[in-house]
């Protein structure tokens, strides 16, 4: 019976530094099917992984207890390399692709097809010539099998991050050997429309007879393709569910482990704020961002109230809080309160009192070598001078002022966290988008501008983020304008949802509005017809 | 995600031309700025253009092997490697070896680039070692490594030649028996004692004639070429053609150009026609040329620059980080012992103490004039370079003195063409990048 599993983990326990955080794990996967991994943020799957893989981390801290058994026989993983030999292959969250090297280049990394010449027959192997034709040629091949149209020899800088996702499968799939595929949060950076994508090409693989290891927060993902669930919560296995035999709401409940409420939100009262005054007056705004195009567009907000804007990857969504803060070349009219502000000049979108937290948060959100309290305090520094003492002519920050400020945020955000002075890199993705948040809040901003606050959190930070983001605005009155690619959790909190499609607004809706109506407005066929742009 | 595809191809389309114009110009700025420089400095000096040239000639076939040696650690990633220093020093253990054995003229080199080869295998190790415990320091790491190498260098012949190292010669000994002397003569008098011009002196060949014959076979193949594509476009197949025809009008032009020119200079009386290169040295730069070139073709050289890239993705897709660093600073360290080789047999005398010392900083400031930077480096920069940096050197203390009437200025004006071209290049850089960066932005 052992032969039918590709991969088993069997107890596999793990302590680090005294702290056990794996016990027992069990972990089976059979040929040609979609296994889902679930699990909170520290709840163990990396660790779980990391053994899979023979990271040098798990061997440099003790190694673990367990056997791990490919295709019945049993292995001892001590490298990555040799994981790879074993023929298991990962698709990383973080993409393991090399920009400067061409699509061909980053599939064959270090598996180079090469021809032999004079030199390597006399000296080593190693000065093989590369045989760029045929490693082209194999690269062709996964691609057109993932179904994509790009020209190989292009570089991976500058192309879509769904395409650089595929890139990283077809790097994965173009190993012969391969049985089996880990994919790690694969779509935690993607929007739905490519999401899509991609999981239609996990099932194509997963029926060539590749056993498939998902790994992902989005529950309804598991739902569309897994075969069999494992559920891991605080280092243990809670449930191992076929897909028939549950539901989302059952399988969020497994992994966060304390009931949560549905994610619309019954604090939400149906206020109507169109008879207040309008904070931001946006016209014919035009934003020159790559990828996220915004082709003129006019929309107003109103005092107090969390405006939705949603749409697909790629219709523009993004540019429009990036445009106003002024980050990505802009055109058009933007008046806060009857006042013209400024363009493509972020220190005047500040000063005129609107907080931007980015979606992209790891880039230019955080600062991640510095602490909790630097981040806070860094924007409010720069802009309003605040926590600064000044020595004429010297200025020095207030260290005192800022550390009571960063616990305040941290207690009123509930940041978890060992204290104002770690770096952000070390806290968990939710933890960060909290302390993108207080930065904003420390510039005490009129309008508040959060782009994907959710993106690439688990299901239980997201919410804490989402009921942080209400908290806000219905005790402190704050205007909140909230772009997100997840339509759901828009229509939990938003008031109004503003969707954009092709770089123009395609319309507005209530959250309570349809699923018809928002379907047909994101793929922007909702107004074509009266726009005469009828295919 | 066609969608995503379309957006992609609209933004990479609107260049004009004369933005292009400016690209190219921000891209080459360091080598812009330095050839302007030279430019004027030769008009300043006042000298002959005969000198300038065999002067340049000279000096390019001495340093080049030396500016060549340092691409490859570029290539992984590693930044400059000041440490070529080292790579000098065992160039000149073994050259005081084999000057003390009595081996002259060519077999002296020859046993020279075999001795010295264990020793650079040997120190580039150690180097490469420790640039592996200073990951993202590499350049100050071995700069501050070549100091300290000389150190024990310096310790080795002035103390431990004669007391624990026996060596016994009156001429390269101190008299007191221990320690060797500052200069060491590689001619001699009337009976050769060393090796030098061991590789200069085989073949010598006016370089002019060299050039007119380049020049032909160049033109030969780009006729070739643009005669296939030229067949092709009348077929119907466009592509080829258009692509490539700028690039042939350019190159073919470039090279009637040179042709003419020289056939002048050879056929006219002028001095220039009596310029010789040094064929077998030029030969040896030659095959390091092709040696950096081809290595990017195979596996090591993928390995190479993957390392460069990226050393965590390298590592997760099974690469050796640390051995394939280890293996760039030991190839470089063994270049750069040949180097000093073939410089010194050029010089003529060894500078015991101070020979080796300069290596590092000129060969790493003529790279970065030809249009290096510390993450990328290619043959043409380090052959373009070596031409600019030598010509400014040569011009740089006449000019100095012309322009301030004192010769004290001109030697100054040396050092500070030196330290000034890797502060501004690396400055200009640091600036382009970001210029790039904000370009990126914007599109």
């Amino acid at each position: 019976m052992t032969q039918e599993y590709t991969l088993q983990m069997k107890d596999i326990s793990k302590v680090f530094f005294n702290n056990k955080v794996l016990n027992s794990v069990n972990l089976n996967v059979k040929s040609g099917e979609i296994h889902a991994l679930l699990g909170e943020n520290g709840a163990g799957k990396s660790t779980l992984m990391n053994i899979l893989f023979g990271m040098p981390v798990i061997h440099s801290t003790g190694g673990f207890e367990g056997e791990v058994i490919i295709d019945g026989k049993r292995v001892d993983i001590k490298s990555p390399k040799e994981s790879l030999d074993l023929g298991i292959g990962m698709v990383h969250q973080e993409f393991m692709l090399i920009p400067g090297f061409s699509i061909t280049e980053n599939i064959k990394l270090n598996r180079e097809t090469t021809k032999n010449n004079l030199l390597s027959r006399v000296f080593s192997s190693k000065l093989k010539t590369l045989d760029t034709k045929s490693m082209n040629r194999d690269a062709r091949e996964c691609l057109d099998t993932l179904g994509m149209d790009v020209n190989e020899k292009s570089k991976i800088a500058g192309l879509p991050i769904g395409h650089m996702q595929f890139v990283e499968i077809a790097r994965e799939i173009d190993k012969r050997n391969i049985k089996l595929l880990v994919f790690d949060e694969p779509t935690a950076v993607l929007a739905e429309s490519e999401a899509d994508n991609l999981l239609n090409a996990m099932k194509t693989l997963a029926d060539t007879g590749i056993a498939i290891l998902f790994i992902t927060h989005r529950l309804d993902e598991v739902m569309q393709v897994a075969d069999n669930i494992t559920i891991l919560r605080d280092g243990e296995v809670v449930s191992l569910k076929q897909k028939e035999q549950t539901s989302v709401s059952e399988l969020a409940e497994l992994m966060v482990g304390r009931r949560i409420e549905g994610i619309m939100n019954s604090n939400k009262d149906e206020k109507s704020f169109d008879d207040k005054e309008i904070i931001l007056k946006i016209r014919n705004l035009r934003v020159s961002m790559r990828g996220e195009q915004v082709k003129g567009i006019n929309l107003d907000v109103r005092k107090g109230e969390i405006l939705g804007i949603g749409g697909l990857a790629g219709q523009g969504k993004i540019g429009i809080a990036n445009g106003i803060m002024g980050l990505y070349p802009t055109q058009g009219e933007i008046y806060l309160e009857d006042k013209k502000l400024e363009l493509n000049n972020p220190k005047e979108s500040i000063k005129n009192g609107i907080g931007f937290v980015s979606e992209d948060r790891k880039g230019i959100g955080l600062l991640l070598d510095s602490s909790i309290e630097l981040n806070i305090a860094m924007t409010a520094m720069q802009m309003q001078n605040k926590f600064i003492i000044k020595l004429l002519p010297f200025t020095q920050m207030n260290k005192g002022k800022i550390r009571k400020h960063a616990l305040k945020m941290i207690k009123d955000l509930d940041i978890r966290c060992r204290g104002p002075h770690q770096m952000t890199k070390r806290l968990s993705g939710g933890n960060q988008q909290k302390v993108c948040i207080a930065r904003a809040l420390t510039l005490n901003p009129d309008i508040l501008l959060v782009s994907e606050p959710t993106r690439g959190i688990d299901v239980g930070a997201k919410k804490l983020v989402l009921d942080l983001l209400v908290k806000l605005n219905n005790q402190l009155g704050m205007t909140i304008v909230m772009t997100s690619s997840e339509l759901g959790e828009l229509r939990s909190v938003c008031s109004r949802i503003a969707i954009i499609s092709e770089g123009k607004l395609e319309g507005i809706l209530m959250p309570t509005d349809s699923d018809v109506d928002f379907g047909l407005m994101m793929s922007g066929e909702y107004h074509k017809i009266n726009r005469g742009e009828a295919l | 995600m066609a969608q995503i595809n379309r957006i992609h191809l609209s933004n990479n389309k609107d260049k004009t031309v004369l933005k292009k114009i400016k690209d190219i110009f921000m891209k080459n700025i360091v080598t812009i700025i330095f050839l302007v420089l030279c430019l004027i400095g030769i008009e300043l000096s006042g000298l002959p253009i005969f000198f300038v040239v065999s002067e340049l000639v000279t000096r390019l076939t001495r340093n080049s092997f030396l500016v060549l040696s340092l691409i490859i650690p570029v290539l992984a990633g590693m930044g400059l490697n000041f440490s070529i220093v080292i790579g000098a020093m065992a160039g000149q253990i073994a050259i005081i070896a084999v000057t003390h054995w009595g081996v002259t003229g060519i077999w002296g080199f020859l046993l020279c680039v075999v001795l010295s080869f264990p020793f650079a295998l040997f120190f580039g190790y150690l180097t490469g070692k420790l640039l592996n415990k200073t990951k993202g320091q590499e350049m100050i790491a071995s700069m501050i490594l070549g100091f300290f190498a000389n150190g024990l260098y310096q310790l080795t012949f002035l103390f431990l030649v004669g007391t624990v190292i026996p060596m016994k010669n009156d001429v390269l000994i101190l008299s007191h028996g221990v320690g060797v002397r500052n200069t060491i003569d590689l001619s001699g008098g009337l009976e050769s004692t060393g090796i030098k011009y061991a590789l200069d002196e085989i073949w010598k060949f006016p370089i002019f004639y060299i050039i007119i014959i380049l020049c032909g076979l160049v033109l030969l193949y780009f006729g070739i070429k643009l005669a296939v594509d030229i067949i092709k476009y009348r077929r119907g197949n466009k592509k080829p053609f258009m692509n490539n025809c700028v690039k042939y009008i350019f190159n073919i032009t470039v090279c009637l150009i040179l042709l003419v020119v020289s056939i002048l200079i050879m056929t006219g009386d002028s001095s220039l026609s009596m310029i010789n290169l040094p064929m077998i040295t030029a030969f040896v730069i030659v095959i390091l040329c092709l040696f950096n070139t081809l290595i990017v073709k195979t596996k090591l050289g993928q390995d190479f620059r993957t390392v460069g890239q990226d050393k965590h993705i390298a590592k997760v897709s099974g690469i050796n980080v640390d051995k394939v660093r280890v293996l760039a600073i030991i190839i470089s360290t063994v270049l750069a012992a040949w180097g000093q080789l073939i410089f010194l047999q050029n010089i003529g005398t060894l500078n015991t103490y101070g020979s080796h010392e300069q290596i590092g900083m000129f060969s790493i400031a003529a790279l970065l004039i030809g249009g290096a930077s510390v993450s990328k480096a290619t043959v043409g920069q380090a052959i373009l370079g070596t031409v600019l940096f030598h010509t400014l050197f040569i011009v740089s203390p006449l000019a100095g003195r012309n322009l301030f009437g004192d010769a004290q200025i001109g030697e100054f004006f040396r050092a500070f063409v030196v330290y000034g071209v890797i502060g501004i290049s690396l400055g200009l850089h640091a600036w382009r990048k970001r210029v790039e960066l904000k370009n990126k932005l914007r599109t």
